[in-house]
């Protein structure tokens, strides 16, 4: 496979396959490693052609290790390279976490080193993976200081936050959302450009009703926006993009706006991350509130397998739909 | 217990033929292990005085195994050390008064507070400190070395690991990809007889480690770990292989951990016979014996080394005694590269800010 396109019309797969060129590209430091990245060019192709151009020195095959991709990824990035790791499915990424959460996470405030690592891979549902090849791993790991989590719901967010999530200094939990790899396309800019990490986006304006949500959920609110707006009610979603650091700001000018909010997830509900956000808002601008804030998630269960188990587990335009009502009826 | 190495043991250190070491390096290597030993010393009396806040992890009978490994680096190499390897970053260049001050949670410590003992590293001097994960510093080392392969860095990595850490899956996978990539890596693996209470029998179904470098395709030798010389000999030739692209080295060093794991543990489980018997083979002791026996020192000049080791201890105890402990909003700080989240602290609640529309 040839050296990507820059800019054009671009999948959400091919942003990052571009911004991680651009990045290697750019910077001798940067280096990719993992297992299949090299002569497969990864499981699904993001770092498809990338032995060729960049050779074995900077495309590592790895063994079946999580431990050791992620544990060598911050040895390298002490001796100042910035690797970024593929996890196969973020599923996967258990097998890393010892190195995630109490190596690379804890390295500045221990002793002042900075690990600047990407751990990359394909997260969520919606094809089938079953309980293995579905997960959403965000609040795992936004639970733990010292990492950065990024969940990018379009080919331009997903260049743009790649590659700041490649030049930023920290630890980096980069989640891609593999329905998402090949079925939305977007016009990207053939110059260089990057979404600062901690900024969210405003992906719908509206006035009556927030919806706050990251990842392919941005595409299930879309839709219930849309059936909304059929009735006359305007509904603003916000796509929060990195939820650590986390735009606090964009969420409760929203909610100030709108007075109603729903925070949607893909992930399951206990401990999700749904739950801070609604926390946020609730110790924050419980005043600008006409009624309760209510969560739209996946129930808590493992991602089931079969077709009709996984619709039902996965939120859809209908719960949301539900939800909305409720909220606009209180 | 099983059965040892037959060097193990010996009551007297057999050199190396044709030992390359000069007198002025042969007693570096003393001076460094007793250093180990006496800063030890220190850290449990303060520890009985209450000025330590965490546990003291002793080394007692195992410097020499720290000291010889790290001793075969040159400074540009990295070592990254298990708890009971305070030996091999003194080597390294780590002074006592940060270790006090790491023991004693002092804020001008090399962490500031934030961890504690040996748990911090100095990328200049070339050492890396541990986790207390067992295992996780094999593939951080692994990541090393890569980074400095991938730079046209000839540097050399040694890291350790125990009988107990061995059975994590971390080693494994963090040895396995060094080994894959033939990467400038040493492992020393210690069996010294206990993982806490676990005897090593518990943790292996084959006793000596050294067989695994078979499995893991890299040279593998075993070695007396109460012999001085024979650790850094070993250490030395597996730095060559590794500096001249021949790769990794798993060095087993037989030795015997003569304190509990730290010193609240009373150590019930080991009979007075087996203590006896190891410090029959103290390897400090050992080394002075050789030391004298070969005519490079006298006793008065050993003793006038251990005099100059307690004058630096002094006046580290004082510094580190005298240091004062963090202030407390520091807990906040160096988290992120960024500056501190404005919600950094969950306890403080601003009710009086306007949202702007």
């Amino acid at each position: 496979m040839s050296a990507p396109e820059r800019g054009g019309t671009t999948t959400y797969l091919e942003a990052i396959r571009q911004g991680l060129w651009e990045e290697m590209e750019g910077d001798d430091r940067v280096f990719l490693l993992g297992e299949d990245v090299g002569v497969y060019g990864g499981a699904f192709k993001v770092t498809d052609g990338f032995l060729e151009r960049f050779g074995e020195g900077r495309v590592v095959d790895t063994p079946i290790s999580e431990a050791a991709i992620v544990g060598a990824s911050v040895g390298a990035a002490m001796m100042g390279l910035r690797p970024v790791a593929e996890m196969q499915f973020i599923d996967f990424i258990s097998c890393g976490f010892d190195q995630l959460t109490n190596v690379a996470a804890k390295n500045r405030y221990r002793w002042g080193q900075g690990t600047p690592i990407v751990v990359r891979g394909p997260a969520g549902g919606g094809v089938h993976g079953g309980p293995f090849h579905s997960l959403q791993a965000e609040s795992y790991f936004a639970h733990t200081a010292g990492l950065k989590v990024v969940c990018p719901a379009t080919p331009y967010d997903a260049k743009g936050l790649i590659k700041a999530a490649i030049r930023d200094d920290d630890p980096v939990v980069f989640q891609e959302h593999k329905f998402l790899y090949r079925r939305i396309k977007e016009d990207l800019p053939a110059e260089d450009f990057v979404v600062p990490l901690g900024k969210a986006r405003i992906h719908r304006e509206g006035k009556d009703l927030s919806i706050l949500t990251w990842a392919a959920m941005v595409h299930t609110a879309t839709e219930a926006a849309e059936a909304l707006a059929a009735d006359g009610v305007e509904v603003e979603i916000v796509d929060l993009r990195t939820l650590v650091p986390l735009d606090e700001e964009a969420v409760l000018r929203s909610v100030a706006k709108t007075s109603r909010a729903i925070v949607l997830h893909e992930a399951p509900r206990t401990g999700g991350f749904g739950g801070e956000i609604a926390a946020t808002i609730a110790e924050k601008a419980f005043e600008y509130l006409d009624a309760p804030i209510l969560r739209v998630t996946a129930p808590d269960t493992p991602v089931p397998y079969s077709p009709p188990l996984e619709e039902y587990y996965l939120p859809g335009k209908d719960d949301l739909l539900e939800a909305a009502r409720k909220l606009l009826d209180y | 217990m099983s059965d040892s190495p037959t060097t193990v043991g010996a009551p007297e250190i057999v050199a190396p033929e044709g030992l390359p070491l000069e007198p002025p390096r042969l007693l570096d290597l003393y001076w460094y292990m007793l250093l180990n030993r006496r800063l030890e010393e220190r850290l449990v009396n303060l520890y009985r005085q209450g000025k330590v806040v965490g546990g003291v992890y002793r080394s007692l009978g195992q410097e020499a195994e720290s000291v010889g490994t790290a001793y075969a680096l040159e400074p540009r190499d990295y070592v990254s050390p298990l708890i009971r390897n305070l030996g091999s970053i003194l080597v390294k260049g780590a002074e006592p008064v940060d270790i006090l001050k790491q023991y004693m949670a002092k804020g001008t410590g090399p962490s500031k507070g934030k961890d504690l003992n040996i748990h911090f590293g100095d990328l200049s001097k070339g050492f890396i400190g541990p986790v207390s994960m067992l295992g996780d510093m094999i593939p951080v080392m692994g990541g090393v070395a890569l980074g400095n392969r991938m730079q046209g860095r000839d540097s050399v990595c040694l890291v350790y690991i125990g009988d107990g850490g061995f059975s994590t899956g971390a080693a494994h996978e963090g040895w396995n990809f060094i080994c894959a990539q033939r990467l400038p890596v040493i492992l020393v693996a210690e069996d010294n007889c206990y993982a806490y209470s676990t005897p090593t029998e518990k943790q292996m179904g084959n006793r000596n480690m050294v067989d695994r470098a078979l499995g893991y395709g890299c040279a593998g030798v075993q070695v007396d770990g109460n012999d001085v010389l024979a650790c850094w000999d070993a250490a030395r030739e597996a730095v060559g292989r590794a500096r001249s692209g021949k790769g990794p080295t798993l060095i087993e060093v037989k030795t015997y951990r003569r304190k509990g794991h730290a010193e609240h543990d009373d150590q019930r489980y080991v009979s007075k016979e087996e203590l006896q018997t190891w410090e029959s083979r103290d390897p400090v002791t050992r080394y002075e014996q050789w030391l004298l026996s070969q005519e490079v020192v006298d006793r008065e000049q050993l003793e006038q080394i251990d005099a100059r080791i307690k004058r630096k201890l002094d006046a580290a105890v004082d510094e580190a005694e005298n240091a004062p402990m963090p202030e407390p909003r520091t807990a906040l700080d160096d988290v992120w590269s960024t500056p501190r989240w404005p919600h950094a602290n969950p306890n403080y609640h601003d009710f009086t800010k306007e949202i702007v529309k």
